[in-house]
């Protein structure tokens, strides 16, 4: 029975709890942890709180790759830029995608000079507007981690369904379990424990991490975004390491189970299939996309429209790739705050509402 | 994206086949939210929703539990408290 009196916001943001498992982290800690917080929802989180200034100082978080504007590889963002720019198409994307720099230019400067670029919530509404537009191409940028890809499949199936061939999704998934293997595999990394991002485990359940765990050597905390949630994942991360115990748990149990949402995986391992990526700044990480099966080629708008070749430009001042694998913080980077800023961003991580250079940007570290 | 907060099942219904919900956030903020993959969501449950997907369901008893033993790890470091902590924040 649900108690409607029961604040499911405000019970995880008790402060003066919050300063009592931080007391309890510094009772812990013995030496110096560095911890990574794979979600970017979670590093804007903890910086908007402060958190990372009272922790501890044995205790440092790094910023993992988990947003999904930032590590979209440039080329799909030249591809969205190709297509948007076709007179016969209607491109549809999630707000945050429209400032991205591509080489040169972004969606934005697209729909300025009369591209006719559309912000949706959903990918249900790209659907909706390819219904009240059959004259029209409708192509959707399906981008993000596990917690996009279900709502990504629902609207190609659906399209399916409903007969729409002017509906089609320039695909860009990435799965957060391959990132972690490549940060722990790198010959530089210095991340000894990880907070596991809650919402992509509520769709995927956490039956991915333990060999991960155990083959590094590195103890996860399912933690979620709450500034209660954030410091009991750092509490219980902390307590592992000092015990010496490899294991992943659980800290997110309201919403997170073992298996996860099995009919939504079911989803997507019908509608996607696994594939290398490129990750923005970083590189090609195997096996760590989803794209559309060959079943559902009809509604991939690479197969649609012939934006095969790409020769994409970063910027060379850029180390977002760095941060977020952990190697460096935002204000190590030159450009911070000069040639870069949310007016004018050089990189992705400058642009997105869970990128960690806007997060250290807006929050004045 | 994936800075979801929790709301409150209000209504259910269905649209091109699909199963519905409007979902309350308070101070007056509703969204439509697709359930289809939430099928045994009722009127009532709270859920986190992501580009206009309810995934999962929020257990009341999981989050008391979660509070309750922060709780108590908090007040256990209170007793404990200055002799153990370096005492210093
Ligand atoms: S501050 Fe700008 S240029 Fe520097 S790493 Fe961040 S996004 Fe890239």
């Amino acid at each position: 029975m649900t108690n409607p009196s029961f604040d499911f916001t405000n019970s995880f943001r008790d402060a003066a709890l919050v300063k009592k498992v931080i007391e309890e982290i510094r009772r812990t800690v013995t030496r110096p942890w560095v911890l990574m917080e794979i979600c970017g929802g979670q590093t804007h989180s903890i910086v908007r709180h402060g958190l990372d200034q009272l922790l501890p100082p044995e205790i440092e978080l790094v910023h993992g790759p988990g947003c999904p504007v930032c590590v979209t590889p440039l080329e799909q963002i030249d591809r969205a830029l190709a297509i948007a720019s076709r007179p016969e198409v209607i491109f549809t994307s999630y707000g945050d995608m429209l400032r991205v720099p591509g080489s040169g230019r972004d969606l934005f400067s697209v729909k300025a000079s009369g591209g006719d670029v559309r912000v949706v919530y959903s990918p249900l509404d790209a659907l909706k507007i390819a219904r009240e537009n059959p004259q029209k191409q409708v192509v959707f940028f399906a981008i993000g981690f596990e917690t996009t890809a279900p709502p990504n499949c629902m609207a190609v199936r659906q399209a399916q369904a409903l007969g729409l061939d002017n509906f089609s999704v320039l695909v860009s998934h990435v799965r957060v379990p391959p990132a972690i293997r490549a940060i722990l595999g790198s010959p530089a990394n210095r991340v000894q424990g990880f907070l596991l991002a809650g919402h992509v485990c509520s769709v995927m359940g956490y039956w991915e991490y333990p060999p991960l765990a155990q083959q590094y050597r590195v103890p996860m905390v399912v933690t979620g975004f709450e500034p209660l949630d954030l410091v009991n994942g750092i509490l219980e991360t902390v307590k592992r390491l000092e015990a010496g115990i490899v294991e992943v748990a659980n800290g997110y149990s309201r919403l997170v189970t073992f298996e996860g949402n099995s009919s939504a995986q079911k989803m997507i391992s019908d509608t996607f299939m696994e594939c290398d990526r490129a990750w923005r700044g970083i590189g090609v990480i195997p096996q760590s996309g989803w794209c559309l099966r060959p079943e559902y080629d009809l509604f991939n708008a690479e197969k649609r429209f012939d934006v095969a070749a790409i020769a994409p430009r970063e910027s060379p001042l850029c180390v977002a790739g760095q941060i977020m694998q952990g190697l460096k913080k935002p204000h190590d980077c030159p450009a911070f705050g000069r040639e870069c800023a949310p007016e004018h961003p050089l990189g992705a991580t400058m642009v997105s509402s869970e990128g960690a250079c806007a997060a250290y940007y807006k929050y004045g570290r | 994206m994936c800075l979801g907060v929790p709301g409150k099942i209000i209504n259910i219904f269905e649209k091109d086949g699909l199963p519905m919900a409007k979902v309350d956030f308070g101070g007056g903020v509703t969204r439509e939210t697709c359930l289809a993959y939430i099928p045994e969501a009722r009127v009532g449950d709270y859920t986190i929703i992501h580009v206009g997907f309810a995934l999962n369901l929020l257990s009341e008893a999981e989050a008391l539990e979660t509070l309750a033993l922060l709780q108590e790890i908090a007040d256990l470091g209170e007793e404990l408290g200055p002799e153990l902590g370096s005492g210093d924040l």
